[in-house]
C-alpha cells in the first residue's frame, strides 16, 4: 500500500540497501535515491565510523531500518538492552517503520546468526505474534515482518507457509514486507505454486516489499542476494503490486555488489511495473484508490 | 524366575507435535543441537550421532524429505551455512592468529572454540570476546604459541571495541580551571583500550596487514569454506617474547596503535580504575627507578600527547 498504518502511512517509492562499499560514492557524489535500507544491527554499536556514516547520511536521505536479530518465533522473551538499543537507533534514523524476520534464530542464549524457518503451528503462530507485539509496543514503531526462504519443511506444521504468516500478522495486528524472492525460492524448493502464496495473503497488510537474486544448485535454490532477479520474480513482482497497490520497494544486493550506479539501475526497473500497476487501477475504476485493497 | 525388563524406547530426538511454546522450544533445540555440531573435514553433517545413532534418523524426526532431498541433506544446508558464516567472521576478524597458526590450525582452533563458546550475543561483532579466554583454557589448540596467540587475541578483539565503542566529549583546559587538583579525576574515552603484552604483536598486525593487502590482487571473492581460502603464501615471521604496553586508539574513525612507557600505561591504567591524577601519578612512578624530577618531563610530553589525541574526557 503506498501509504498505511504498517509503514507510518508514506510513500516512500525505490530504495536500495546502504553497503559499505558504496559508502564513498553516496557520500561525494550525493545520488538521487528515493531512501535507503540499513541494516539495524550494523548500527547498534556507541560510535565510531558506523555511526558517523549513518548520521551523514540521515542528512541527506530518508532511511527505512531493517533487522536480522530479533528472532521473533525464538523462545523466551526479547533481549531487552538489544531493543534499547534499537529504540535509540529509531530516534536517530526516524524510521517510519521497521522490519525484521519471520524465523527463529536462537535458542537457550546461543545464536545462530542465521534466519531459521519456523514450524508452521497454531501454538508457534501464538508465541510468535505475543513476541512481535511485545517489541512493538516497546518500540513504539509500525512493525513489519518478512518472510524468509527456507530449505526445509518440518512433520509438525499444520499449514501452508502464506497461512502461518497471515495467522501471525493477524494476531499481532502488524505489517507484512513481502519478499518476492523468498516466496520464489521457497515455492522451488518445497513445490508450491508462488502465486497462490501471492493471491492468499492479507494484502492491506503490506508496507513494503524485497526483490533480490539468488542461486540455482542441482537441487534447490538459496537465496544468496548476489545478483539481479530473475525475470520469474519480477513478474511475480508486478503481480504482487497489482494485488497490494504501489508499495515502498527495496532491492537487496549483499553478495558480490557491483557499483552503486548497477545496482540502483537494477532497483528502478520496478518503477516500471509500478507505472503499470497504477495505470490497470486508472483503467479498472476511478472510484477505487490507488493502492486501496481489493474486497 | 529371571525378572525380564521392558525396554524402554529410546526418548524421541524432537517433538512429534508443536502445540505449545515449550513444544517449540524443544523442536528448535534439536534443531540446533544437530547444525551446530561441527562439520567433517569435507564440510557434511557427521553420518554418526554421538551415541552412534545415524544422524539421518535424528534429522527424520524434524525435516520433511522432499523429491529431490533427504531430511539430512535439508538440514545440513543450514548447517553448513551456520559453520561457514561463523567461520567466514572470525576468520575476518583474527588475521594475526591465522597468520601465526596457518590456515588449518587457525580452523581447528576457531571450530573448538565455538563449541564450547557459541555466540551468545546477537551481533556477530561480539564473536570473537571469548576467544583469547578460550585460549588460555585450552593451551593445546595453540602450542608452542600459547602465550603469543593469547596477546594476538586481546589485541585482535582490542582492535573491534576501539572500532565502534563510543566517544565522549573532550576533555579541554578550560575543564581545569574549576577543579582541585588534589580531587582531580580525569576520564579516558571509553574507546580507549591499553593492553600490557608479552610480545609485540601491534607491529606483527601492521606485517601481516602489509602482506595481505600486497597479496589482495590475488584474492578471489567467493564465499569462505574451510577449504576455500587460499593458504597464506608469504609468512610474516613470529615475534620473539618482548615486554609491550600498548594503547590502541582511534582518530577520525581510524584506528592507531600507540607504544607507551610502562610507567604511561601505569598511569592510564590508574586513571582508567578511578583514581585521582595524583594517585595515578603515584602508581606510574612506582616500580620504576627513575626519580619524580626524572620523569617530570615525560610525563608532561605524555599528557600533552594524550589531550591532544583527545584521549581525555568529560563524564
Amino acid at each position: 500500500m503506498p501509504a498505511n498504518r504498517f509503514n507510518g502511512f508514506t510513500d516512500y517509492g525505490v530504495g536500495i540497501g546502504l553497503r559499505i562499499p558504496h559508502y564513498d560514492h553516496i557520500l561525494t557524489k550525493k545520488p538521487t535515491v528515493d531512501w535507503f535500507e540499513v541494516i539495524s544491527e550494523n548500527y547498534l554499536v556507541d560510535g565510531g565510523r558506523p555511526l558517523a556514516v549513518l548520521d551523514k547520511i540521515l542528512e541527506q536521505y530518508r532511511v527505512v531500518q531493517h533487522g536480522v536479530s530479533l528472532y521473533f518465533g525464538s523462545p523466551g522473551k526479547p533481549d531487552r538492552s538489544q531493543l534499547r538499543r534499537l529504540k535509540n537507533l529509531v530516534k536517530r534514523t526516524n524510521t517510519p517503520w521497521l522490519s525484521d524476520h519471520l524465523c527463529w534464530g536462537s535458542v537457550d542464549g546461543s545464536y545462530s546468526h542465521d534466519l531459521l524457518p519456523m514450524p508452521y503451528t497454531f501454538a508457534a503462530a501464538k508465541h510468535t505474534a505475543d513476541k512481535i507485539k511485545y517489541v512493538r509496543d516497546f518500540l513504539e514503531i509500525p512493525l513489519c515482518v518478512e518472510n524468509v526462504s527456507s530449505y526445509t519443511a518440518y512433520h509438525v506444521s499444520e499449514m501452508s507457509e502464506w497461512e502461518f504468516l497471515s495467522e501471525v500478522v493477524e494476531r499481532a495486528d502488524c505489517g507484512i514486507l513481502l519478499d518476492v524472492n523468498n516466496i520464489y525460492v521457497s515455492s522451488k524448493n518445497h513445490s508450491f505454486n508462488p502465486y497462490d502464496y501471492l493471491n492468499q495473503i492479507p494484502h492491506q497488510r503490506v508496507a513494503q516489499m524485497h526483490i533480490a537474486g539468488h542461486t540455482k544448485f542441482e537441487k534447490y535454490l538459496l537465496d544468496t542476494h548476489d545478483h539481479a532477479p530473475i525475470d520469474p520474480v519480477w513478474k511475480m513482482y508486478a503481480h504482487a503490486t497489482k494485488l497490494c497497490g504501489v508499495t515502498a520497494t527495496l532491492l537487496e544486493w549483499d553478495d558480490k555488489i557491483p557499483s552503486f550506479d548497477e545496482v540502483h539501475d537494477e532497483a528502478l526497473k520496478s518503477k516500471q511495473y509500478i507505472a503499470e500497476a497504477r495505470a490497470a487501477q486508472v483503467t479498472e475504476g476511478r472510484a477505487r484508490p490507488l493502492g486501496a485493497p481489493r474486497v | 524366575m529371571k525378572q525380564r525388563t521392558k525396554k524402554r524406547p529410546a526418548k524421541r530426538f524432537a517433538p512429534k507435535q508443536v502445540n505449545s511454546a515449550r513444544a517449540l522450544a524443544e523442536l528448535q533445540r534439536a534443531m540446533w543441537t544437530l547444525i551446530s555440531r561441527p562439520l567433517t573435514a569435507a564440510n557434511r553433517m557427521p553420518r554418526r550421532w554421538k551415541d552412534g545413532r545415524p544422524t539421518a534418523e535424528l534429522a527424520a524426526q524434524i525435516a520433511k524429505p522432499n523429491d529431490r532431498l533427504t531430511s539430512f541433506e535439508r538440514l545440513e544446508i543450514y548447517s553448513r551455512m551456520y559453520w561457514f558464516r561463523v567461520l567466514d567472521s572470525l576468520y575476518e576478524d583474527c588475521p594475526g592468529l591465522r597468520a601465526v597458526l596457518g590456515q588449518p590450525r587457525f580452523m581447528k582452533l576457531i571450530e573448538a572454540y565455538l563449541v564450547k563458546y557459541p555466540s551468545r550475543s546477537f551481533t556477530l561483532r561480539n564473536l570473537p570476546s571469548r576467544l583469547a579466554r578460550f585460549i588460555r583454557e585450552e593451551p593445546s589448540w595453540t602450542q608452542p604459541y600459547t602465550a603469543l596467540c593469547y596477546d594476538l587475541a586481546c589485541f585482535e578483539w582490542a582492535r573491534i571495541e576501539v572500532f565502534d565503542s563510543a566517544a565522549l566529549p573532550v576533555f579541554t583546559l578550560n575543564d581545569l580551571l574549576t577543579a582541585d587538583p588534589a580531587k582531580l579525576k580525569l576520564n579516558l574515552q571509553p574507546y580507549l583500550q591499553l593492553l600490557q603484552l608479552d610480545y609485540p604483536v601491534d607491529e606483527f598486525i601492521l606485517a601481516v596487514k602489509q602482506r595481505d593487502e600486497l597479496s589482495r590482487s590475488d584474492s578471489s571473492n567467493t564465499a569462505l569454506t574451510k577449504t576455500a581460502r587460499k593458504p597464506i603464501s608469504r609468512k610474516v615471521a613470529r615475534p620473539n617474547p618482548e615486554p609491550t604496553h600498548v594503547a590502541v586508539h582511534r582518530m577520525d574513525s581510524t584506528i592507531y596503535f600507540k607504544r607507551l612507557d610502562p610507567a604511561a600505561h601505569r598511569i592510564l591504567r590508574a586513571i582508567q580504575r578511578g583514581k585521582t591524577l595524583a594517585q595515578a601519578l603515584a602508581a606510574g612512578l612506582s616500580g620504576t627507578k627513575k626519580s619524580g624530577e626524572d620523569l617530570a618531563g615525560k610525563i608532561q610530553d605524555w599528557f600533552r600527547t594524550w589531550m591532544e589525541l583527545g584521549w581525555f574526557c568529560q563524564r
